[in-house]
């Protein structure tokens, strides 16, 4: 029985490197996604085959709980919500690690004792519940700033670096010192260390990610991700499970590249997002004295109607309007005229990796229309219209430009090249990194005020009698 | 070879894989690719159940039933939000055979 456990194990690590192979393909992602079911599946009825399994009223109980829960989550969740929705599940993942790493240390003491275990068995339950608590609360915390439950501004305390540095020291310090004195301390004083480390991760994870701005959100999701995986990995190796050891790190190196992806797409480095707190003072800049040309949703209808070719630049701003629809709305009645419009995507426009193509997949925008930062920037030049969605820092020419911005460095939409720029905007406050933007006040640009999806249907009803 | 030499073994291979097959994803599968990966790290559940199975102590129970409901909520959440997204992309070509059989 055991080798057909393990040979159903090694047919699932099969299945999801299949799985992950076909998500990175628009064609085979959703057969992808359905081949890591499957593998799902047969890993849970395998193991329900296990000898050590000898009741299941519990397990029907929780498999049962558990299912509901999130199928409710993942039906009811509104597609603008989604990138709280991936860190509440990241969470759920991290928590799951932790609780059974904390099971595993009962179970020692309730046989044999902590002092008789090995000391491998001993670090890796350490490091097991280490990761899966700092991806239990860090997820939580972003859950809670982008849920807008908590303020999406960077929360920093005094001398926070210094914490984080005390509390990881802590985390690690307690784990080695439990190791060493093994076989000298007490039951209770080992089993004390290990509840201790939990609370300190615990405490750490809250702590990495509440001087986090919104801005940078997609880095840190695609993080969490990461530590989700990793989380599952260091199960693997608490319980000698090659499957969750494989799986695990699969998800580990996934989140790893769309992690690196982000910070590339943002010019910086990942302790440089866990440890910058980017955005944390708003530079009061000198907006007060300089004037913008604002324009009305009719005249807007008049400048995009004649024009022969609008690049659509969506940003964060589209997703808090629920503007997605009346984007494509807009779109489509563009291209009925003869308007070439294409969509340029920021890669860290939103608040996680691909924010921007979920929402306008949602409103039935063909993917083909959707371009990237390197393909499309050079098209601006000979572009009649850039239509900026609420976008902001992604668009900012200070990157390009000024030395001296915060943003200085980081890979833009170079929507200033266009002939004309339209800016759809709530008001004129500077974005998530705090940062005055040069785009606003070039002779080109025309603002439109309001709410973003408000403008773009008040644009389409202008539309109609140009 | 020891048990932890063999796991570290699996795990480098593992990692490896893992970059090699994920390296290329287009951006606008990157929401897919990250919710449907987080829904394979709640792989965690084949621990989970392995503890909720067993009749050691009630505490044992409770951290076991606790740990498979957190991973269901995972690997249920993560499978069927991923698919819900999935079913939104279409290319041109089905945007258009659809909006002729209308």
């Amino acid at each position: 029985m055991e080798a057909l456990i393990n040979l159903a194990y090694l047919a699932a690590s099969a299945m999801f490197i299949v799985a992950l192979k076909r998500l990175s393909s628009p064609r085979t992602a959703r057969s992808g996604n359905l081949l890591g079911a499957a593998g799902m599946a047969l890993g849970i009825v395998a193991t329900l085959l296990d000898r050590s399994i000898v009741r299941f009223e519990w397990i029907v109980l929780g498999v049962l709980l558990g299912s509901a829960l999130g199928a409710v989550m993942a039906l009811r969740v509104r597609m603008t919500a989604m990138p709280q929705m991936v860190a509440l599940l990241n969470g759920f993942g991290g928590a799951a690690s932790a609780l059974v790493a904390t099971a595993e240390i009962e179970r020692l003491l309730l046989h044999h004792g902590l002092s008789q275990a090995s000391g491998v068995l001993i670090g890796t339950i350490h490091a097991s519940v280490i990761i899966g608590s700092v991806t239990f609360t860090g997820s939580v915390i972003a859950f809670a700033k982008l849920q807008e439950l908590l303020t999406g501004r960077p929360i920093v305390l005094p001398l926070h670096q210094l914490w984080n540095a005390l509390l990881t020291a802590a985390a690690v310090g307690l784990t080695i010192l439990a190791l060493v004195q093994q076989h000298s301390w007490a039951e209770p004083t080992l089993t004390g260390l290990f509840y201790a480390v939990l609370v300190l991760s615990a405490l750490l994870g809250i702590m990495l990610v509440i001087p986090i701005g919104g801005a940078d959100m997609p880095v840190v999701i695609s993080f969490l991700n990461s530590l989700s995986g990793l989380a599952a990995a260091s199960t693997g190796f608490v319980l000698h499970n090659y499957l969750l050891i494989i799986a695990g790190t699969l998800v580990g190196a996934s989140g790893f590249i769309l992690t690196n992806i982000m910070c590339v797409a943002m010019n910086r480095t990942l302790p440089n997002v866990l440890f910058g707190a980017f955005g944390a003072e708003v530079t009061a800049g000198t907006a007060t004295d300089r004037v913008v040309r604002s324009t009305t949703p009719e005249d807007a209808a008049v400048i995009l109607g004649y024009a022969r070719s609008v690049i659509v630049v969506p940003g964060y701003g589209m997703a808090v309007a629920q503007a997605q629809h009346a984007v494509k709305k807009l779109a489509t009645l563009l291209q009925q005229r003869g308007v070439d419009v294409k969509f340029a995507i920021h890669p860290v426009a939103g608040r996680m990796p691909g924010h921007m193509n979920v929402l306008l997949a949602e409103a039935d925008v063909p993917y083909e229309l959707l371009y990237d930062m390197e393909q499309i920037n050079p098209e601006f030049e000979h572009t009649d219209v850039a239509l900026v969605v609420g976008a902001n820092d992604v668009v900012n020419p200070a990157a390009r430009k000024d030395p001296s911005s915060p943003l200085y460095g980081m890979p833009i939409l170079n929507v200033d090249y266009a002939r004309t720029v339209i800016v759809l905007k709530r008001s004129m406050n500077p974005g998530f990194a705090g940062v005055e933007n040069e785009l606003f006040y070039q002779p080109n640009t025309y603002m439109l005020f309001g709410d973003a999806r408000r403008s773009l249907e008040a644009i389409a009803e202008a539309l109609k009698s140009v | 070879m020891s048990e932890l030499l063999f796991s570290i073994f699996i795990f480098t291979l593992a990692a490896f894989v893992g970059f090699e097959v994920i390296s290329k994803v287009p951006p606008t599968l990157h929401t897919p690719l990250m919710s449907g990966s987080n829904a394979i790290s709640g792989i965690t559940i084949i621990g989970s159940l392995l503890i909720a199975g067993r009749t050691e102590s009630p505490l044992l129970t409770v951290l076991g039933t606790a740990a498979v409901v957190c991973a269901m909520i995972n690997v249920v959440g993560g499978f069927l939000v991923t698919d819900r997204m999935l079913r939104m992309f279409r290319s041109q070509r089905a945007a258009e055979r659809d909006g002729s059989a209308h």
